[in-house]
């Protein structure tokens, strides 16, 4: 836009508006990225700028590729649930669930179902885990650093207890093809309880450190709106579709496991505090989704079986050899949609083709339309919004 | 048995989608693979792939407006590479149904859908990097995942893998 007596506009604050003449612009590249530390990993951004406006911005992925899908064509089934650990490394559990249920459609195996109320407690846990460090990061992004200091508190007391449980903090390699790796200690679900009743009234306290911060709102209401249509046909899922209003969480619309079972809300932005659709929405859908996660950890440990007889590796198979078929399985990630396309050929215990559908990567594919046209200020409150881990972007 | 029956409706309702699509379309799609795990159809006349999968978007009785995934898949022995992917009525009806499309090993190439589902723009850009079928009319055909001069296509099942890249030695 290089212009001679053009005219330009600039906002300086809510109504004091510049006015400049003669100032000649011209467009301007300014890399991103991968070592940047709003872009949460190693993203790289190429962003055509105007000025403060961004006119462009062209992601570039692969600086985490670790072929993750030329490595199960190489292991066994229960081999590669260690590989899932490492895509959504703040989600662990949960990218073990959602293989464990691909694969275990494949398979015909009964779970006990005591295995299935800890997977959907651990589960949830690593889901509150992952949606603490999602809300403290992008507190820091946007320049709030407290509540990120109180998220990661908090998010200490869950690897405690995971780690507990696991035997690791991160990689835990724990929900295993038809079972579990061990049984809960003992104790386990007082602990648990105990949390739940201590980290409540704390959820409470970290929304109202942010989403009553008047800095915070205004760095993110009304920014990077996406409609509710447009994020259908980008494939979003998971609390960035629910951002833009639309009530879809697979844990109802497609359930697995107990989720039938159990009560708890989908929550939606009702466009009362934010504009639906905005990066504030998908914040807000998150905090609202810690509540909910709460709320079934609670009734699974309720309804939670005895430990007669029970034997977590009950159902594992000795060797797990699919039938001949093809399986789309997929759960709720706290990213959204993780979903693995498994190719079994019958005969060989690793896959034919095993395709991870990361739901970063798809979230992801809108940046460049959700960036034109913003200032770059307001481009790091969208990658922030977006929640992305590079590890599954780029598997 | 709860669950078997669940999952006998959701084939009935591919079926029923299928049906539509067949009508429409005829010769043009396989006939329907009604498996319990993935319900699918090929599409044989792989040119009228995009007008398929416009059809199955905007149909009133479809409306198949999300495309969950999409993959890239090495068909060795028929020579073949080809996508699958799945698809879904969010919101508005409840049905899915996978497609597959192929295409031959060498010099083929299947029509893009990245102007019918916009998540299909990176996704076929990852297939097109992980097995080297490119997608014709695709707005952006780059590698995505592995850098622009990498050599050959990783997915493939006859892949070996470069001796050096830029110096640096490659297999280990």
């Amino acid at each position: 836009m290089a212009g001679q007596g053009s005219l330009r506009l600039s906002r300086k604050s809510d109504d004091v508006v510049v006015l400049e003449k003669d100032l000649s612009t011209e467009q301007m590249v300014l890399s991103m990225g991968p070592q940047h530390p709003s872009t949460h990993g190693v993203l790289r951004l190429e962003c055509l700028t105007d000025g403060e406006i961004i006119t462009e911005a062209e992601p570039y992925l692969g600086y985490l590729h670790r072929c993750f899908e030329k490595h199960c064509e190489h292991v066994d089934y229960p081999a590669i649930v260690p590989y899932t650990d490492r895509m959504d490394y703040l989600a662990g559990i949960n990218s073990e669930m959602a293989y464990c249920v691909a694969v275990e459609k494949l398979l015909d195996v009964e779970i006990p179902r005591r295995v299935e109320f800890i997977r959907v407690i651990v589960s949830e846990l690593n889901r509150i885990a992952s949606h603490l460090v999602a809300i403290g990061t992008y507190a820091i992004d946007l320049g709030a650093f407290t509540p990120f200091l109180f998220c990661f508190r908090d998010r200490e007391h869950i690897l405690n207890m995971l780690e507990w449980a696991t035997g690791a903090r991160m990689l835990y390699n724990y929900i295993w093809v038809g079972g579990l790796a061990y049984d809960v200690p003992a104790g386990f679900n007082e602990r648990v309880l105990e949390f739940v009743n201590y980290f409540r009234p704390k959820a409470l306290e970290l929304q109202q450190l942010l989403t009553e911060n008047e800095i915070f709102v205004k760095r993110t209401k009304g920014v990077g709106i996406m409609p509710a249509d447009v994020a259908i046909n980008y494939g979003w899922s998971g609390p960035m579709l629910r951002g833009s209003g639309v009530q879809w969480d697979l844990r109802r619309n497609d359930p697995y496991s107990i989720y039938p079972e159990l009560d708890f809300a989908v929550p939606v932005p009702d466009g009362k505090l934010s504009v639906v659709g905005d990066c504030l929405s998908r914040h807000l859908v998150r905090a609202l989704e810690i509540e909910e996660s709460l709320k079934i950890i609670e009734q699974c440990i309720d309804k939670m079986p005895g430990t007669e007889g029970f034997n977590p590796r009950a159902a594992v198979p000795k060797r797990v050899r699919p039938k001949a078929g093809e399986v789309y399985g997929r759960a709720e990630n706290p990213r959204g949609e993780l979903g693995f396309y498994i190719q079994s050929d019958g005969k060989s215990t690793s896959p034919l083709r095993c395709k991870a559908r990361s739901s970063c990567f798809v979230n992801l594919s809108a940046m460049k339309d959700l960036s034109r046209g913003q200032l770059i200020p307001d481009l790091v409150a969208i990658i922030g919004s977006l929640d992305i881990v590079l590890g599954e972007v780029d598997r | 048995m709860e669950e078997g029956k669940i999952l006998s409706n959701a084939v009935e309702e591919s079926g029923a989608a299928y049906a539509v699509i067949h009508e429409k379309f005829g010769e043009a799609i396989s006939a329907f693979d009604d498996n319990a795990t993935m319900p699918f159809f090929e599409v044989q006349d792989t040119a009228l792939w995009t007008d398929i999968a416009l059809f199955m978007r905007d149909h009133p009785k479809l409306k198949f407006n999300y495309m969950a995934c999409l993959s890239g898949v090495d068909y060795l022995e028929e020579g073949k590479l080809g996508i699958v992917v799945n698809l879904e009525s969010l919101g508005v009806f409840s049905h899915r149904i996978a497609v597959k499309v192929k295409c031959p090993r060498d010099g083929g190439s299947i029509p893009s859908v990245a102007g019918v589902w916009h998540t299909a723009n990176w996704h076929e850009r990852e297939a097109y990097d992980m097995l080297g079928m490119p997608f014709d009319g695709h707005p952006d055909m780059r590698r995505i995942l592995c850098p622009d001069d990498w050599e050959g296509w990783p997915l493939r099942k006859d892949y070996r893998v470069q001796e050096s890249y830029h110096g640096i030695k490659v297999p280990y």
